[in-house]
This record gives structure tokens, C-alpha cells and sequence, in this order.
């Protein structure tokens, strides 16, 4: 099975490098952004999907800091 | 594997950067046509990057000997002696192309590829040097982000390897604007005897790969010789960017010094620019022995990777060194250990040829001569340009300004700045040696084991050196050697790295010329042999012309007492202030003449060799010897912005009185070597005038910058000035 | 009095740790890949960048061999002092409350601060004096510290915020400009700063020395 971990920041604590970009992107001429973070995108084939929780709040994420969201996807090697 | 295209052309040769003429000879020495393997290592081995085509003739006009040099050019580093059984390696190298198209990782890979160097010879590196070059950073947002982001490369690899960045240099000029410069510089300390030439030897001995897989990194010009059915769309297959990855060097830095200290290897070399071509081709060339290499073997991390481009692949963090077939289960152990996958992939022969297999297939059979050292070299055709070659700088100091308008102008100016947003960003004191940082001294300084300590300084000035480019030349090699005097330190050797354009033209051929003789006769004069460096030609626009001629250099000095190391700043209120050595200010090329907007001179004032050295000699005594609190070299801006520095470095201000001047101007902001700013007890200070030329200038205190001058006193409070010297803090936001 | 100092793939501080806390007592260094912990009489986990920061800095080295060893060496109250990235594996291991961010400057800096002393009251700063100052350089570019407002109110009330950065020195935006913090039990400590780079008067300042002077005074108290 083909999975996918997103991990964002968790909402309230200081995201420096959202800001940055949510600064950048006027200045290229894009209006209208608000609310950038930056997060990380985890990957994987896994052969027991239901081992993914309890991976990702061991080591994929930082439960403390960090939320995350758990995708099954089609196929996988 | 895909099918084998038809053989290669004259006309892919002439696309890989061969000339017909090569390819012919080529030919020659292969009794054939090269086949598609062979003409990738030949368009490599015959470019002038890997073979100095255009240089060589030149180099060997070099001083490479010395008392305390241990290993001259030739190898992947040089060394020299300090004392306690301990060789200090050290190199500068460029990597200006990459970094002008991915500034991070291209002045990243340029540290990570120097530091290879260093531990390749089996040093331990202990400092990495940088030097910048880029276009006016106040007009060009394309220059802010090039510095930005090679900084940011600089501080990602060195500080993630955990070798301290210790000081550096960065200059913006107009003529950088389309070719940037990035030349990395590091060193290394081993013993003596464990030093570790890259000659292969031992036929029967196995060529042991170790470090990262092999991918497609840097191969994008060799592409052209890709078979048919790779085409356009596979474009994003070939990166011509190579990544570094400093987590997996350090763990190759460990793997190699644990290597070469438990006598495990006979040789040893890294893979630079050229990868496997290069390093398995010069180690055979070296050892005049031969090499069967088998690419099936090589650990890929890219699919259907073809023999030529795992041959050309410049894949960043990989060793190769040569094996007794009885150590080698050890020498696989070890990298396991360390997690660096090791692999044999060839071995040694007596053929004294490059045999290329691809499992049973032989896919390429070259001369290890032909190949390395068959190389055509050529004569360059030097002649004086009669006409400038570069535009005057824009001015941006107002027509009718004063000197104090034009010290806070100099001081705040991106070429004189304060450089702590820069500094900031590396460590500067991982291993636990240093003993000067960045803004303390002219020179960093490094403690030695043995109570001494090693001072090192890497300096240039394109723009002086376009004025004269064999003056300039001098300058800047004297320059090296003040900052050195500076901190006690008396030079043991020299690297240069050599920034140029177009050999082929004979302007440039001129500059180049004129160079290395500058270089050449400074290091005699001041017993600083070279014992290695890099050239990096063809750094020209095709509509912007070539940068200013730019030697780089950097030396390596010692002191005999690291706690004796000196200081730039001043250090107590009522110490006394003089301008000491052997000093001829001029405004000819000076940031004075940059900021008015003057165009280049055309010359630059003879310099009395033997007096600079003489009086670089008394200074470093007086530093050594505890008579000087502080000591500085005069060098852009002149007198009074190295006033200035002494101020803002001690945190004090100071009063001098330069007496009568018919040339104001001249007097504050002349340049030119051999001068310093140096304060302490009158009677120390007194003490070093029976050795050297020495003017009394004024007394340290308060908090404001006083200079009275042809009867005139320009004040500038220290804080002001301070406010202006932080000019940079702007473009690192 | 003997310090165990961890080696982890990337490690790039814990050789000038070594030769810090040996200015005080025997220092060895302990392999990343070993459980043995050679009956070290304190640990420390030194600055670096192990496993490259891949992931989270001190993610990946929080779960390696020897730091079991050293979970359960902590939770029996030995002595644990982590710099920098080591204080980062401590946070990542639970042995210490919160995390550290990436700067709020976003970029690595370096710089000599000043820290004030909250706490004297700890092994590790037992031989300095309250409300001191410290001069140790930092070096880093994740080191803001995070926790939540209740964790904070409680790590303050129960004096478990050892040391703080001197106003205007926090450059990576540590809430309540911690720079460093102590377990509940007392016996596990956390800075950002470098106290093994401040230790010899040719290099810099000596203030870090304290540091370790402490973890010995404790030492040979309990044994005495």
C-alpha cells in the first residue's frame, strides 16, 4: 500500500518561514495570500497501513509541535 | 542498458568542448576513432579545467620550494611544516560556473570539494576560508540573491560538517555582475610522515569506491553524447547541478582518516570535477601504472545509467582509493561501519591503460598517458590592451562631498562594510582551536597543539589588479602577508586560485601573464613558496565582458606563542597611535576613486618589495613580543577608515593629528601596501620605531573620531560611524 | 569524576566536550551504535548535526542504542547534560519538556550571549552564583524553544528554567527567552549554548566551565 504522511505545524505556534513566503509571493505579484505554513510530506509503501499512526507519532511527526494527516493511496510496489 | 548510439562525431566532440585539432590527435593516439566512453574521458581529461591547457606553461614560473614544504602542486593538496611534527594542508579552489547558476549548492559542493582535497592527503580539516565576488549588490537584485544564498551554501556545508568557516572576504564590482566568484579555501593538520599521495600502485592492487551512489549529477554538457533514444524529454534525468550532502562527507571524512591511520590503503583520491575519469586516470597516470575498471560494478542511485555517464558523473561525497586485496575485506568493514557503502569496482595493472568494462565488456581502452598527460598545451599571445577594458564604476559619492561626508561614505560602502551578517551565519569555533575570530584580528588564528598557533588570511582586489595587473598582483600577495604580520604570524606557503576571462584573447592573456609574474616574484621575495592552487578561466559574459583579472590568494603563517596572537581593535584609552612601515599612499584605484566614479588608472606605483617585507617583519616581531596592543593593516578606504576599524573593532574612539598635507584627500584615503595603524605605551611604540618607520599620529580615547588634517579637524562620532559600518545588515533581512 | 560523551553519526561538538569536561575530570567517548555506557559517572550529548538533522534535529539519534542506555541512566538519576542538538535529542527522547524550532530569524547564527543564571539551585550550575551572568557563545539555526503556556507556567513555577537569555541576546525567539531547562527530578539539563567552547581563556571566555564544575561537585557530594 502507498501512503502519504503530511506534517504541518501545529496552529498558534510562530511559523517563520510561512511568513517569509506569504511575504515573497506579493512581491512576484501574486495578491490575496494570507495563512502560508510549511510542512513536510513523508512518502512510503507500507504492508500494514495500520502501523502508520502510531509511526508517525514516534518519529515521522512531533505530536508536541506538529499535527499530522494520514493518506492511503491506489497501488504502491 | 540501452543500445550503444552510432559512434561519436567530430562535431560531438566540438560540442564537449574539444577543438578539431584535439580530436585529431585524439585519434592519433587511439589509432581510431574514440568511441562514445572514450570521447567523454578525453573531452574531460583535455578540458581546461582538468588539464590547464592555457595555464601550465605559466604555473610552473611558480616558486613551489621551500624549507618548511612538505608537498608541493601535483597532488590534491599542498603542505607545509609547522612545528611539532604537524603539516598544515591547504588549497584554494573555484567553482564560479556552479555557483552563478545554483549559488547554494554551488558554493556548498565548492567547500565540500576542497575539504576532499584536504583529507585526502590524510589532514584533518581543521578551516575553511572564502572568497566572494559579486555585481553591485546595491543595484542588482540578482547579486543580493547570489550572495544570500552562497552564504547560505558556505554555512550549510561547513557548519553541518563541523569544520569552522574562520574568515573569508566578499567584494562587489560591476565587472562580476554576469560571472560570479566563489573560491573556497580550507586546511588541514596531519603528521608528517602520514601524509598520503594519490599515486596508485601495486599491480594486483583493488580500486576500492566509497562515499555516496553515482547519479547524474553534473553531467549535462556530456549529454550530446547520450544514445538516440533519450531525447528532449528526458531533459530533467540529467541535472547539471551537483547536490553536496555534508552529513554523508563527515561521515566520509571519518571513514578515509580512520582508513589512512590504521595503514589500511596504499592511495587514495577524491572525486571532484570529472569524477571517475579524472580521479582513476591521474592516479594511474601518477603511479605510471594502468586501470580496469568495471561501471557494473559502481552503486547507482539513477536507472539505466550508461558506462560513459557513470564514468562523467560527478556525484558529490565519493572516495576512491587503492587496496592489497588482503585488506580489503577490512577496508569494506570499515566503511560499514561508518555507513559510507564501499565497493570494489577495479583494479591496478601494468598496461599503463585505462580499460573501461562494463561487466565482461570492454567499452573503453585509452593510454593513461595519452589520456592525462598527452594533453596539448598551449602558448598564450599576451599583448597590452591600448584601449580600457572596463567601463569606470558608477559614482554614488556626491561631487562636492567632504572628508567626513566621504569617510562615513567609504566606511559604509558594500566593499568595506562590516561583514558580521555574513560571519554570523558560519561557526567559527567547532573544534575548539580558534583562537581569533572574524573582526577580531586581520588573520584568523588557530591554536597548535604545541602552544603555537597557525595564523591564515586569503585576500584579492580584482579592480587594482585590472589597473596593473602585475603591481596589483604584488599588492595583493603583500596584502596576504600585512594581515598575517598582524596576528605574528611569518608565512610558511602560498595557494592562489586564478580568476580570469578569455586566455585566448591577448588582453586577457596579458593580465594573466602579468599575474602570475607578480605572484611569482612577491612569494620569492618573501620566501612564501606555492604549493598549490586553481585557475579558472573563460569567467566572461558574452555581453558583459571579463571580470577584473582577479588572483586570489591565501597563505598560512605561524606564531611561535597562540596567546600573543594580535588584535585589530584598540584596546585602552590613552595608548598612543602611529601609522608604522613603509608606506606610499595613492588614490590610483582606490574605493575612494570607486566611489567618484573614476575610471581605472592605467598603472599602478612600483613597490619596494624588500622594503614591505622588512617592515611586515618588524610589525609581526612587535606584535610577537607584546609591544603593540593593536594592529592593523592599511588596506581599501587607506588611513582613515583603518582608523575607523581600530575604533569600531576596540570599541574606543581616538584623536590624531596628521600635521600639514598638500593632498588631503591622498593623506586620508590613499592606498597601497606595506602600511599599518598600530597603538600602545608611547614607549613600546617608540621602541618599534628603531626598526621601522614610524609617525605618531594621535592618542586612543572617547567616543568620537577626530582627525585634524592641513589644519582642518573632521569629527565623526563613533557612533555614527558604527551605525554606518553596519551597511549589509540590510540584504540578509 | 568520569563524563561519557556520545558519538552519533554527524556529531560535530562532542570531541570539544570531551576536552571541556576533561579539564574537570576523565572523559570518554561512547559510540552511538554501544549500550555499554562504561560506567561514566555523567553523560553528555554533544552539540552536531547527527543523522544531518534529517527529519526533526535529534529525531533519528534520540532512538538509537546508546540512548536507551542513557533513558534508563537518566530515569535511575544519573546525570545528563545536553548541548545543543543534544538538547534537541533530549526533548525529541521525553527526558526533557518541550521542543526546539527552527530560529525565528530563519538563519543559522553565531554569536557570543550573555545567559542569566535563574537557577543555582541545580547539579549543573551549583558553582555559580544566582543571577550571574554567563558569557557562552551560541551556534545554531533550530534552537527556539517551545512549549505550551501551561508547560511554561509550571517549568517556571517549579524552577525548572535554569538559564535565560540576557534581554536582546535571544536571537531565535525562545519563548520566555529560555536557553535552558532542567527536569523535574533535576538531573537532566538542556541548553542551547556551547558551554564546552567557552572553557579556555585563549579561545574565548571560561564561563562554561562552570558548567561542568558543577556536574563534579554534584557527583562527588552524592558519593560523599
Amino acid at each position: 500500500m502507498r501512503a502519504r504522511v503530511l506534517v504541518r505545524p501545529k496552529a498558534g505556534i510562530l511559523d517563520p518561514q510561512g511568513v517569509a513566503v506569504e511575504r515573497a509571493l506579493p512581491a512576484l505579484g501574486f495578491e490575496g495570500v494570507a495563512n502560508v505554513h510549511i510542512g513536510r510530506l513523508i512518502e512510503l509503501d507500507v504492508e500494514d497501513p495500520s502501523q502508520l499512526e502510531e509511526m508517525s507519532r514516534r518519529l515521522l511527526a512531533n505530536p508536541l509541535i506538529e499535527d499530522f494527516e494520514i493518506e492511503l493511496l491506489e497501488g504502491g510496489a | 542498458m540501452p543500445e550503444a548510439a552510432a559512434p561519436p562525431t567530430v562535431e560531438d566532440a566540438v560540442a564537449l568542448g574539444l577543438t578539431r585539432e584535439e580530436y585529431a590527435l585524439v585519434c592519433e593516439k587511439q589509432g581510431r576513432p574514440p568511441n562514445q566512453v572514450e570521447l567523454a574521458m578525453y573531452s574531460l581529461l583535455w578540458s581546461e579545467h582538468c588539464a590547464y591547457k592555457h595555464s601550465k606553461k605559466l604555473l610552473v614560473t611558480l616558486p613551489t620550494e621551500g624549507p618548511f614544504v612538505l608537498m608541493g602542486p601535483g597532488e590534491n593538496a599542498g603542505a607545509v611544516d609547522v612545528g611539532g611534527g604537524l603539516a598544515c594542508a591547504f588549497k584554494v579552489e573555484s567553482h564560479n560556473h556552479p555557483s552563478a547558476v545554483e549559488p547554494f549548492q554551488g558554493a556548498a559542493t565548492g567547500v565540500g570539494g576542497i575539504l576532499r582535497d584536504i583529507f585526502a592527503i590524510g589532514a584533518r580539516p581543521i578551516a575553511v576560508l572564502d572568497s566572494l565576488r559579486f555585481g553591485e549588490i546595491e543595484t542588482s537584485e540578482r547579486s543580493r540573491y547570489l550572495l544570500d544564498h552562497a552564504v547560505g551554501g558556505i554555512g550549510h556545508y561547513g557548519n553541518s560538517i563541523g569544520v569552522p568557516t574562520v574568515g573569508g572576504e566578499v567584494y562587489f564590482e560591476g565587472p562580476y555582475e554576469q560571472n560570479c566568484l566563489v573560491n573556497a579555501m580550507a586546511l588541514g593538520l596531519g603528521e608528517h610522515g602520514r601524509l598520503m599521495r594519490s599515486a596508485a600502485a601495486g599491480v594486483g592492487n583493488v580500486l576500492v569506491l566509497y562515499g555516496a551512489s553515482t547519479g547524474r549529477d553534473g553531467i549535462g554538457g556530456a549529454s550530446v553524447l547520450a544514445s538516440a533514444e533519450l531525447g528532449d524529454a528526458d531533459e530533467d534525468k540529467r541535472p547539471t547541478v551537483q547536490v553536496g550532502d555534508p552529513f554523508e562527507e563527515k561521515k566520509l571524512l571519518e571513514c578515509s582518516l580512520e582508513l589512512l591511520e590504521r595503514g589500511l590503503i596504499v592511495a587514495l583520491q577524491d572525486l571532484g570535477a570529472a569524477g571517475l575519469t579524472s580521479s582513476a586516470s591521474e592516479m594511474a597516470s601518477k603511479g605510471e601504472v594502468g586501470i580496469d575498471l568495471d561501471v557494473a560494478k559502481v552503486p547507482l542511485r539513477e536507472q539505466n545509467m550508461a558506462p560513459f555517464e557513470v564514468m562523467v558523473s560527478e556525484s558529490q561525497e565519493r572516495m576512491l582509493c587503492v587496496v592489497e586485496p588482503a585488506r580489503v575485506p577490512e577496508v569494506l568493514e570499515l566503511c560499514a561501519k561508518w555507513e559510507v557503502g564501499g565497493t570494489a569496482i577495479g583494479e591496478v595493472t601494468d598496461t599503463r591503460r585505462m580499460r573501461i568494462f562494463d561487466g565482461p565488456e570492454l567499452v573503453g581502452d585509452m593510454p593513461v598517458q595519452a589520456l592525462v598527460d598527452d594533453c596539448p598545451l598551449y602558448d598564450l599571445a599576451p599583448a597590452r590592451p591600448d584601449a580600457p577594458i572596463y567601463a569606470a564604476p558608477p559614482a554614488t559619492l556626491a561631487a562636492g562631498a567632504d572628508p567626513r561626508a566621504a569617510l562615513l561614505a567609504l566606511v559604509g560602502s558594500p566593499n568595506i562594510a562590516s561583514r558580521r551578517p555574513l560571519f554570523e551565519q558560519y561557526d567559527a569555533i567547532v573544534q575548539s582551536r580558534t583562537v581569533r575570530r572574524p573582526e577580531e584580528a586581520d588573520a584568523a588564528v588557530l591554536a597548535l597543539p604545541d602552544g603555537g598557533a597557525l595564523g591564515v588570511s586569503i585576500d584579492g582586489n580584482g579592480r587594482r589588479v585590472a589597473a596593473d595587473p602585475y603591481w596589483g598582483t604584488v599588492g595583493v600577495v603583500l596584502e596576504c602577508a600585512s594581515n598575517l604580520a598582524c596576528v605574528g604570524a611569518e608565512p610558511l606557503g602560498t595557494t592562489n586560485n586564478l580568476n580570469f576571462g578569455n586566455p585566448e584573447k591577448p588582453h586577457i592573456a596579458w593580465q594573466l601573464t602579468e599575474a602570475v609574474r607578480g605572484i611569482a616574484d612577491a612569494c620569492t621575495a618573501l620566501e612564501a613558496p606555492i604549493v598549490g592552487g586553481n585557475v579558472s578561466l573563460y569567467n566572461e559574459g558574452a555581453t558583459a565582458g571579463p571580470i577584473y583579472p582577479t588572483p586570489v590568494i591565501g597563505m598560512v603563517g605561524r606564531l611561535p606563542d597562540a596567546t600573543s596572537a594580535g588584535r585589530l581593535g584598540f584596546a585602552r584609552e590613552g595608548d598612543a597611535i602611529a601609522i608604522a612601515g613603509h608606506f606610499h599612499p595613492a588614490l590610483a584605484a582606490s574605493e575612494l576613486h570607486k566611489l567618484r566614479g573614476e575610471p581605472l588608472p592605467d598603472g599602478l606605483s612600483p613597490v619596494d618589495l624588500d622594503a614591505v617585507r622588512a617592515a611586515q617583519g618588524a610589525i609581526r616581531d612587535a606584535v610577537r613580543e607584546g609591544l603593540v596592543a593593536s594592529a592593523h593593516d592599511i588596506a581599501e578606504g587607506g588611513f582613515a577608515v583603518a582608523l575607523a576599524e581600530c575604533c569600531l573593532a576596540g570599541g574606543i574612539g581616538a584623536t590624531v593629528d596628521l600635521g600639514d598635507s598638500d593632498d588631503v584627500w591622498t593623506h586620508l584615503f590613499g592606498e597601497g601596501p606595506g602600511g599599518f595603524v598600530v597603538s600602545g605605551v608611547p614607549d613600546a611604540i617608540a621602541h618599534l620605531a628603531e626598526r621601522v618607520r614610524v609617525d605618531v599620529v594621535g592618542v586612543v580615547g572617547g567616543d568620537v573620531l577626530s582627525i585634524a588634517l592641513a589644519g582642518e579637524r573632521h569629527d565623526v562620532a563613533l557612533a555614527e560611524v558604527r551605525g554606518a559600518h553596519r551597511a549589509l545588515a540590510r540584504f540578509f533581512p | 569524576m568520569r563524563f561519557g560523551v556520545l558519538r552519533f553519526p554527524g556529531s560535530c561538538d562532542e570531541v570539544d566536550a570531551q576536552l571541556a569536561a576533561a579539564r574537570v575530570g576523565d572523559a570518554v567517548l561512547l559510540w552511538h551504535g554501544d549500550r555499554d555506557l562504561q560506567g561514566v559517572d555523567a553523560i553528555v550529548v554533544p552539540g552536531g548535526f547527527s543523522y544531518g538533522d534529517y527529519l526533526r534535529a535529534g529525531a533519528i539519534a534520540r532512538f538509537s542504542p546508546v540512548m536507551e542506555s542513557v533513558i534508563a541512566f537518566a530515569n535511575h538519576g544519573g546525570l545528563v547534560l545536553g548541548i545543543c542538538n543534544g538538547f534537541q535529542v533530549l526533548c525529541e527522547a521525553h527526558l526533557l519538556p518541550g521542543a526546539l524550532l527552527p530560529n525565528a530569524n530563519r538563519r543559522f547564527t553565531f554569536r557570543q550571549l550573555d545567559l542569566e543564571v535563574v537557577s543555582t539551585q541545580t547539579a549543573f550550575t551549583g558553582a555559580c552564583q544566582e543571577g550571574e551572568t554567563l558569557s557562552i557563545p551560541a551556534k545554531h539555526s533550530w534552537g527556539r524553544y517551545y512549549a505550551d503556556e501551561p508547560t511554561l507556567d509550571e517549568l517556571e513555577a517549579a524552577g525548572q528554567v535554569v538559564l535565560r537569555y540576557a534581554p536582546a541576546q535571544n536571537f531565535n525567539g525562545s519563548l520566555r527567552d529560555i536557553a535552558g531547562v532542567r527536569n523535574a527530578a533535576g538531573n537532566v539539563f538542556g541548553l542551547m549554548p556551547h558551554p564546552e567552547h567557552a572553557v579556555d581563556a585563549r579561545t574565548g571566555s571560561t564561563d562554561g566551565l562552570r558548567i561542568f564544575e558543577s556536574m563534579r561537585l554534584a557527583v562527588e557530594g552524592a558519593r560523599a
